[in-house]
C-alpha cells in the first residue's frame, strides 16, 4: 500500500527545547522529548495544557517561539506543513465540506499526484467501517462517523509520523475499542510513529509504548504506562493517571534502605527506591486498590503499615466496591476492594484499619503547606494496569 | 401545532381547524404586498414593453402606434445595432476580469487577513456608494481628462504619446465599469470568504497541498456561491450600463444601453427601443443560465 517513498530518511521524532508563547502566555514551555521511530507515544494532560499546540508545531501549523523539531537528523521546524511527512487527525476533524467522503479521504493521495486512488480509499473506508458512505458529504454524517473519516483521511497517507488529536473521542465504547485495535495494528504493521493525544487514560495505557503526562505546557513525567502508574513522579501525575491517596508528611533522610516518613503524628516507612525525595515536606502515596481494609489492627499482615478510620461511604461499582475511610485527622482515604467474593461488605460507620504493603507506597515531593490529597470518589472504576 | 391539535380536549377541537387553515394562508398573505408591487411595477410594464416591441415601426409618437405584430422589429434592430451588443458584452467581460483580479484578493484580504481593520475596510468598499453613481463617474472624467495630472504624468513617462488621451477611449469606459460595479462583486465574495474556516486550509496543507493547490481545491470551491452571485451582480448591470460610455467615452464606445436610451428619449423610436431591450434581456438571460449550468447552481438557486 505504500505507494510513495518519502524523501526523508526515517528516524526518531525529537523535540528540543520547544517553546510556544502566545503573547505573554506560555502554552508550551521548553519541551524536550524523543519519540522513537515506529513507536506509539501518548500525550495526556488536562484541557488547555498545550497538547494541541505541541502537535501543531510538529505538523508545522504553528511556528515555535523557540526550539527545534527534528525528524531523524533533520530539523523540520523550517519546513512548510505540506512538505512534512506528517499527517494530523484534527481535534475539530476539519473535513472539507464541499468534497464527498471519498474525495476527502483521497485528498492527500491526489495532492501527491497519485492517480489510482479508488482501491486504497475503499480499503480505508472499510477499515473505519464506513463502506458505502463514499458519496456522502461530511454534513450528512454523524459526529463519530466524521471523526472516522478524519482518521481515514490521515491514515491513508502512511506518513512517517501521524499526529492524532483525540481521534476517538466521539465514538462509543465498543467502536472505540475496535478502532484502537485497528490503529495499533496499522501502527505496528506499517511502522508509523504515532503521537496520540487522548483524555482516555485507559486508551493511553493500553495502546502506548510511552506515555507523557503534560501539565501547564511542561512534561511532568514520561515513561512506560505501568511505570508511570506504579511510581508516579509528582502529585499531579499521581492524581491525573488514576487516583492516589497522598498523605502530607515530613521526611528526614533515609535509614538504611528505608525512608521513614512522619505524617499526622504516625511514623511510616517506604523503601528508599520508591522515594523521589528523602528530605523535607513529602507526600506519602498509596493507590486506592493497594489499600486493604481489616476489621481490627490485629488482622493486619506482618510488614504492612496501617492507619485507622471509619467507613463513611461505600459505593458498589460492580467489579469493586469503593470505600471512603475517614482517618482520625479528618482526611478521607479512598479504598477499592475487589468484589472477589472473599469477605463481606462493610457498612458505613464501621471502624476499620486500612493497611498496605510499604513496597506499594511511594514518596513524592510536596510544596510546604500543602495538605493531604485524597482522591474524590469517582463513579469510574480504577484504571486497570497489568502490574 | 400538530401536537396541540391531538390533545383530546373537547374545547380545543373546534378551534384547531380554522386556526390551522389560517396559518396555511399566512405565507400567501405575507407575499401579497410584494406580489402586488411586482405585478404593478414589473409585470405590467414588461408586458407593455413586449407589446411596444411589436408595434408598427412606421408609426411615431405624434401619429400613434398601431399594434401590427411586427416581429420584424427584432431582426431589424439586431441588424442595425449588433456591434453595440458585441461591444457591451466585450466591455463588461473585460471589466469583469479586471474586477475579479482586483476584487478577489481584496475580498480575501478583508475576510481572512484584515483582523481588526475588517470593518474599516468594508466601509471603505461601500462608502463610495453613498454618493451618486453619476457624481462618481464625473469624478473619473476629471481624473482622466486631457489636462489632468494623470494624463500629464503618463505623457511625461512616455506611457502615452504626446497626443495620447485616456478620456474618450474604450479604456476609460472599461475602467469606469470596473470601478462602478466593483462593490457588487466584492461584497458577496467577502460574505463567502468570511465563512471560510481557516482550519480547512490548515488541513489541506497538512495533506500535502501547496498554498496554490489549497486555494484551488479548498478556498475557490468554497467561495463559489459568493463568486457566482458577485459575477452576476457585476455583469448584468454592467452590460446594460450607458452612463459610463456616455460620460467617459464617445459614440464610438457606445454600448447597447446608450442605443436604447436614445431610441426611447432622442429618436422616439419606441418599437425599436423595446425590441432592443428584449434582445438585451434575452442575451443576458441566456448567458446567465449557461453560466449557472456550468458553474453548478446548487448553492445559488
Ligand atoms: N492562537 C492562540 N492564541 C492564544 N492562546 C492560544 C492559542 N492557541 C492556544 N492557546 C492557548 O494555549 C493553551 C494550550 O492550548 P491547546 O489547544 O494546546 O490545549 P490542549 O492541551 O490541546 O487542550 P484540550 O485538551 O482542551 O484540547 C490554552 O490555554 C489556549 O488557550
Ligand atoms: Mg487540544
Amino acid at each position: 500500500m505504500r505507494t510513495m517513498g518519502h524523501e526523508t530518511p526515517a528516524g526518531d521524532l525529537r523535540l528540543a527545547n520547544l517553546t510556544k508563547r502566545f503573547g505573554v502566555f506560555t502554552a508550551v514551555d521548553d519541551l524536550s522529548l524523543t519519540v522513537p521511530q515506529g513507536s506509539f507515544f501518548a500525550l495526556l494532560g488536562a484541557s488547555g495544557c498545550g497538547k494541541t499546540t505541541t502537535l501543531r508545531m510538529i505538523a508545522g501549523l504553528e511556528e515555535p517561539t523557540s526550539g527545534q523539531v527534528l525528524l531523524g537528523d533533520r530539523d523540520i521546524a523550517g519546513l512548510r506543513p505540506y512538505k512534512r511527512p506528517v499527517n494530523t487527525v484534527f481535534q475539530s476533524y476539519a473535513l472539507f465540506p464541499h468534497l464527498d467522503i471519498h474525495e476527502n479521504v483521497a485528498f492527500g493521495l491526489r495532492r501527491r499526484g497519485i492517480r489510482k486512488v479508488t482501491d486504497q480509499v475503499e480499503r480505508m473506508l472499510a477499515l473505519v467501517q464506513l463502506e458505502g458512505y463514499g458519496r456522502r458529504k461530511p454534513a450528512q454524517l454523524s459526529g463519530g462517523q466524521q471523526q472516522r473519516v478524519a482518521l481515514a483521511r490521515a491514515l491513508i497517507n502512511h506518513p512517517q509520523v501521524l499526529l492524532l488529536d483525540e481521534p476517538l473521542g466521539a465514538l462509543d465504547l465498543k467502536l472505540r475499542r475496535q478502532m484502537q485495535i485497528e490503529l495499533k495494528r496499522i501502527q505496528t504493521e506499517v511502522g508509523i510513529t504515532f503521537v496520540h493525544v487522548t483524555h482516555d487514560q485507559e486508551e493511553a495505557m493500553t495502546m502506548a509504548d510511552t506515555v507523557a503526562v503534560m501539565n501547564a505546557g511542561r512534561i511532568e513525567q514520561l515513561g512506560a504506562p505501568a511505570d508511570l502508574y506504579e511510581y508516579p513522579a509528582t502529585a499531579f501525575v499521581a492524581n491525573f493517571l488514576g487516583q492516589s491517596n497522598l498523605l502530607a508528611g515530613e521526611a528526614a533522610g533515609r535509614t538504611g534502605d528505608d525512608l521513614p516518613v512522619t505524617a499526622h503524628g504516625a511514623r511510616f516507612s517506604v523503601p528508599a527506591d520508591r522515594a523521589r525525595v528523602d528530605h523535607g515536606p513529602v507526600f506519602l502515596g498509596v493507590r486506592p486498590e493497594k489499600l486493604h481494609l481489616a476489621a481490627d489492627p490485629g488482622e493486619v499482615p506482618a510488614g504492612h503499615q496501617h492507619v485507622g478510620g471509619v467507613v463513611t461511604d461505600a459505593s458498589y461499582v460492580g467489579v469493586s466496591t469503593q470505600y471512603l475511610v475517614r482517618t482520625a485527622w479528618g482526611s478521607e482515604l479512598s479504598v477499592f476492594a475487589a468484589n472477589s467474593g472473599v469477605g463481606g461488605r462493610l457498612a458505613v460507620g464501621t471502624p476499620v484499619t486500612a493497611h498496605w504493603d510499604p513496597r506499594h507506597a511511594f514518596v513524592l515531593p510536596r510544596e510546604p503547606g500543602e495538605d493531604d490529597q485524597t482522591a474524590p470518589l469517582l463513579d469510574e472504576p480504577p484504571v486497570g494496569v497489568p502490574s | 401545532m400538530t401536537a396541540l391539535a391531538h390533545v383530546p380536549t373537547s374545547a380545543g377541537e373546534p378551534a384547531a381547524a380554522p386556526r390551522r387553515s389560517r396559518s396555511r394562508l399566512l405565507p400567501y398573505l405575507l407575499l401579497l404586498p410584494g406580489a402586488a408591487w411586482l405585478l404593478i411595477f414589473f409585470a405590467l410594464p414588461l408586458l407593455q414593453l413586449a407589446a411596444a416591441s411589436l408595434y408598427d415601426p412606421g408609426g411615431s409618437l405624434s401619429t400613434g402606434y398601431a399594434m401590427t405584430w411586427a416581429f420584424d422589429n427584432y431582426p431589424a434592430a439586431l441588424q442595425a445595432y449588433w456591434p453595440h451588443f458585441v461591444r457591451s458584452f466585450a466591455y463588461s467581460a473585460i471589466a469583469l476580469v479586471l474586477a475579479l483580479l482586483m476584487g478577489y484578493p481584496l475580498a480575501y484580504a478583508i475576510a481572512q487577513k484584515a483582523g481588526r481593520w475588517k470593518n474599516l475596510l468594508l466601509v471603505a468598499v461601500v462608502a463610495p456608494q453613498f454618493t451618486s453613481f453619476l457624481v462618481r463617474t464625473l469624478a473619473w472624467k476629471t481624473i482622466l481628462s486631457d489636462n489632468g495630472a494623470l494624463v500629464g504624468l503618463l505623457r511625461d513617462v512616455h506611457l502615452l504619446g504626446p497626443d495620447g488621451r485616456l478620456l474618450a477611449t474604450p479604456f476609460a469606459v472599461v475602467l469606469g465599469l470596473t470601478y462602478n460595479f466593483l462593490p457588487f462583486l466584492v461584497l458577496p465574495l467577502y460574505a463567502s470568504l468570511e465563512r471560510l474556516d481557516s482550519r480547512l486550509l490548515e488541513a489541506a496543507s497538512d495533506l500535502y497541498a501547496s498554498p496554490l493547490r489549497a486555494f484551488q481545491k479548498v478556498t475557490l470551491p468554497l467561495s463559489m456561491p459568493g463568486l457566482i452571485a458577485g459575477t452576476l451582480l457585476f455583469f448584468i448591470p454592467a452590460t446594460g450600463d450607458y452612463i459610463n460610455a456616455e460620460l467617459l467615452g464617445t459614440p464610438n464606445e457606445y454600448m447597447i444601453g446608450n442605443v436604447i436610451d436614445s431610441a426611447f428619449l432622442v429618436r422616439l423610436d419606441y418599437p425599436q427601443g423595446a425590441a432592443l431591450s428584449f434582445l438585451l434581456m434575452a442575451a443576458i438571460l441566456a448567458i446567465v443560465f449557461g453560466y449557472l449550468r456550468k458553474a453548478g447552481t446548487e448553492e445559488v438557486l
